[in-house]
């Protein structure tokens, strides 16, 4: 199976997280997406790994972090968002718009 | 005695009258009697140094004084001229010789009479006046010790000017008497006149004092051209080494002796009779001969001691000495290789004025002005027979004039201070008690002023035999007598002729003003309440009646009435003897006409003299003294001459009218219209505004510019950068979603362009540029 396939996939993955992180109204929902993301990218990683330097090692491990650092990243997320929706009743990010100007 | 003191002595004559002016003005201003004693002090230790150095010249004896005429010549070094270092210095100094010696004998003697008189004159001793600059009517004058600093200068001045040896220390006490005239005359400097109509007019004394300077500055001015021209001639101002015969010939040679000579290179330049008169041009303003004669009536307004000193004594005697100092080149001049226009020039202004003030004498009523023209007409004399050549009568006639008009002044202000003490007694302060209308029968109120006025005015009509006015006056006639029968000269008889009338007329209006003041009864409670005046006063009166008398008697001719009576003609041979020698031999270079020598007598002059003088006195007695004049009467010659005739002459021919339309108004048109109004205001000061306004307005630009520049500027590009954050702005929405729009987008384009630029389609685009 050629690397090109896998990428796609990736791609595509990353794609249609990418449109998650634009498009949806819910906080939770985006941070859903950017999970997506942050796969896509793993799959990307691995591939590149399995085909090009499968007997390193790196590529292992670098991806293992990545999820690591998702799963991480997606908790402290939740907490941000379980705060605001405690301080303001809702969790559309539209409506969060205190920085603005 | 030595020759060492007698140069000391001259040099010292001048000094204690010039120092007195400043010990008196700094220091004893304020003590009255100290003030008038240093003056008396310094004019009296003058007098003994004058008639000492004087009489010492006149011991010569005139045998020798005809070779070394100057007894006493001392100069320094005083000013260094052309090359320093080559040491050419111009030198000052003082010189004695006959004739500055009978000058310096009447100048000082008639200043200590009138110094002596100034003080009973300025009432001191009365109760002090309280009208400061204005006269005090029988209360001392406040300002007596100024009086007394500023007479000191004067009399210091024309001492200077007498003794000094070169023109320009003669032009120095010359100019200095003019400033004393001005502040002198101009001594009442608060009075100010409101006459009636029918009243002698009178001008302010300040304005008399500026008349005064104004008119003899005018001829300073000319006179200064002449004394450049002087030295040019002769490259010295020194009288003795100019006016020798050598020196003199060779002026002629280089300059020419007329009035002008073309050179070599034919251009014109000044000859010696061109010189003699800008220098006589002085003598026209300070003696005041026509036509600047008008400053000396309104000099009247100074008070009368100053009169005596400035018409009688001392300045207008300084003009006459001047030309009578330098006759050898008024005579080089004039003489057969000069011009004779010199000799017109002169005698023929010498006599028409004495003629012309004459004749206005005769119907002028105030009775210093009567004797003011009189002096003009006098100087006329001298300076018409200085103009025909009669070096020692126009001298002569110098002395024995400065004694006696001095006497008439003198005592014509004793009966001004006669009657202004009737006026005091009666209270009536309108009347004018100078205006001789008002006076009458003071000959038995004030018997000490009468007789020396009569003697005084007998001296002034030509009184045969006894009065000094007589030999003087005589000689003059036999001058141009001989000058015409001789010489056939037609400016003898002519002068003969204009002074012969002016003689006559002398006399009649000398015995017009006796008559009128002093005899019959008095005609005002102004006369009838004067009483005589106070020894201070009178004695001096009596003083200068004697020389009045007998100062002719040094005059009598050698060859009176056709008899050889030996040398007794002692005028003649000493004061003749300063410049025989010079004439002498200019005469042999037939440079002058005449050199000094003794007249041949004839009986024409004489008999012409007696007959005006005693002619003139007989009309005069006939209309005015026989039967004075009443109360309220006209002046009986208002009726003879025609009343146009009377004011013409009463009005003074009308001179000051025509300068005052001629030259005075003009001027004040021209500096008030054009030079103040069009030059000052509107060309000097318009430019300075129009500067100002200029530098104004650019400020004003500036200032705006600056409010637009960094004002309003400043405050667009604010607006222009917030316009801009405003717009900027709306990118940050709050909305993370969008953020992350944005950057998304920006980074797909960055990595466009890395793609671009790695599969070059980047380098192929720019270069298409």
């Amino acid at each position: 199976m050629p690397l090109s396939w896998y990428l796609l996939v990736a791609a595509v993955l990353f794609s249609i997280g990418l449109y998650g992180v634009f498009a949806r109204r819910n906080a939770v929902a985006i941070l859903m997406a950017v999970e997506l993301i942050l796969n896509a990218v793993n799959i990307n990683l691995v591939a590149f790994w399995r085909y090009r330097t499968p007997e390193s090692s790196a590529g292992m491990a670098w991806a293992i972090f990545v999820l690591v650092v998702a799963a991480a990243e997606a908790a402290v997320g939740l907490a941000l968002v379980i705060s605001i929706y405690r301080n303001r009743d809702s969790v559309v990010a539209e409506e969060m718009d205190l920085l603005k100007n | 005695m030595g020759e060492q003191t007698l140069q000391t002595m001259t040099w010292l004559i001048p000094v204690g009258p010039l120092l007195t002016f400043f010990l008196i003005m700094l220091f004893t201003k304020h003590n009255r009697t100290l003030s008038w004693l240093l003056a008396w002090a310094a004019t009296i230790s003058s007098l003994v140094l004058a008639w000492t150095v004087a009489f010492n010249v006149f011991a010569e004896g005139y045998h020798h004084l005809e070779e070394h005429p100057n007894v006493v010549s001392s100069a320094i070094d005083w000013l260094p001229i052309g090359d320093y270092a080559q040491g050419t210095w111009l030198q000052m100094g003082v010189a004695a010789n006959p004739l500055t010696a009978v000058m310096l004998i009447m100048v000082s003697f008639a200043i200590v009479m009138i110094f002596i008189y100034s003080v009973g004159y300025h009432n001191y001793g009365k109760p002090r006046g309280s009208h400061i600059g204005e006269p005090n009517h029988g209360q001392e004058d406040p300002l007596i010790a100024r009086f007394f600093a500023l007479m000191s200068l004067f009399a210091g001045a024309m001492l200077l000017l007498v003794v000094s040896d070169n023109l320009l220390m003669l032009f120095i006490g010359w100019e200095i008497m003019g400033f004393c005239s001005y502040s002198l005359i101009g001594f009442w400097y608060a009075r100010e006149y409101h006459l009636e109509p029918e009243a002698i007019p009178h001008i302010p004394p300040y304005r008399a004092a500026v008349k005064a300077f104004m008119t003899t500055r005018v001829a300073d001015v000319i006179m200064l051209l002449g004394i450049v021209f002087f030295y040019r001639t002769f490259g010295t101002l020194n009288f003795s080494e100019a006016l020798s015969a050598h020196s003199l010939e060779a002026a002629a040679h280089t300059f020419g002796a007329g009035i002008y000579h073309i050179a070599e290179n034919g251009g014109a330049v000044l000859g010696l009779g061109a010189i003699a008169l800008l220098l006589f041009a002085g003598t026209v303003g300070k003696s005041a001969q026509w036509p600047l004669h008008v400053w000396l009536p309104d000099a009247m307004e100074g008070p009368t001691p100053v009169s005596a000193t400035i018409h009688a004594a001392a300045m207008v005697s300084a003009g006459v000495f001047m030309i009578v100092r330098i006759f050898p080149l008024i005579a080089v001049g004039s003489g057969p290789e000069g011009s004779a226009a010199v000799g017109w020039i002169i005698a023929g202004i010498g006599a028409f004025t004495a003629l012309m003030s004459a004749t206005i004498a005769v119907a002028q009523y105030d009775v210093k002005g009567v004797l003011a023209y009189s002096t003009i007409s006098q100087l006329g004399f001298m300076v018409a027979a200085i103009g025909m050549g009669a070096y020692v009568a126009a001298a002569f006639h110098l002395i024995t004039h400065g004694f006696f008009k001095a006497l008439l002044f003198l005592a014509s202000g004793s009966v001004i201070h006669g009657m202004e003490h009737g006026a005091g007694e009666v209270h009536d302060h309108h009347t004018d008690p100078q205006d001789m209308r008002y006076m009458g029968g003071l000959r038995h109120k004030m018997p000490r002023t009468f007789w020396t006025f009569l003697i005084g005015g007998m001296a002034l009509s030509g009184l045969p035999f006894i009065t000094a006015g007589f030999w003087s006056k005589d000689e003059i006639f036999a001058d141009a007598w001989y000058q015409f029968s001789h010489d056939g000269s037609a400016l003898g008889l002519f002068v003969f002729i204009m002074l012969g009338l002016a003689a006559f007329l002398t006399a009649f209006y000398t015995m017009r003003q006796i008559s009128m003041t002093f005899f019959g009864q008095p005609r005002t409670p102004l006369a009838e309440h004067a009483h005589e005046s106070s020894n201070f006063m009178t004695i001096p009166l009596i003083g200068l009646s004697v020389f009045a008398v007998a100062a002719g008697w040094f005059g009598i001719p050698d060859n009176f009435l056709g008899i050889e009576w030996g040398k007794i003609n002692q005028f003649h041979h000493y004061v003749g003897a300063t410049i025989y020698e010079p004439m002498a031999e200019l005469y042999e270079l037939h440079l002058v006409h005449h050199k000094i020598f003794t007249l041949p007598w004839s009986w024409v002059p004489l008999l012409t003299s007696l007959t005006v003088a005693l002619g003139g006195l007989a009309v005069g007695w006939a209309l005015y003294g026989r039967k004075p004049l009443q109360k309220e009467q006209k002046d009986p010659l208002i009726a003879i001459l025609g009343p146009g005739l009377h004011n013409f002459l009463n009005n003074k021919w009308y001179w000051d009218e025509l300068y005052e339309k001629v030259f005075i108004a003009p001027t004040i048109y021209f500096s008030e219209k054009i030079v103040y109004e069009v030059m000052d205001k509107g060309i000097i000061d318009g430019f300075l505004h129009l500067v100002a306004n200029v530098f104004y307005t650019i400020g004003r630009y500036m200032k705006r510019t600056e409010e637009l520049v960094f004002g309003d500027g400043v405050d667009w590009v604010k607006d222009q950068f917030l316009a801009m954050t405003k717009e900027f702005r709306q990118l940050q929405t709050g909305k993370i979603q969008e953020y992350v729009v944005v950057s998304m987008l920006i980074a797909s384009a960055l990595v466009a362009v890395v793609l671009a630029i790695n599969y070059g389609w980047l380098t192929n685009l720019t270069s298409l540029f």
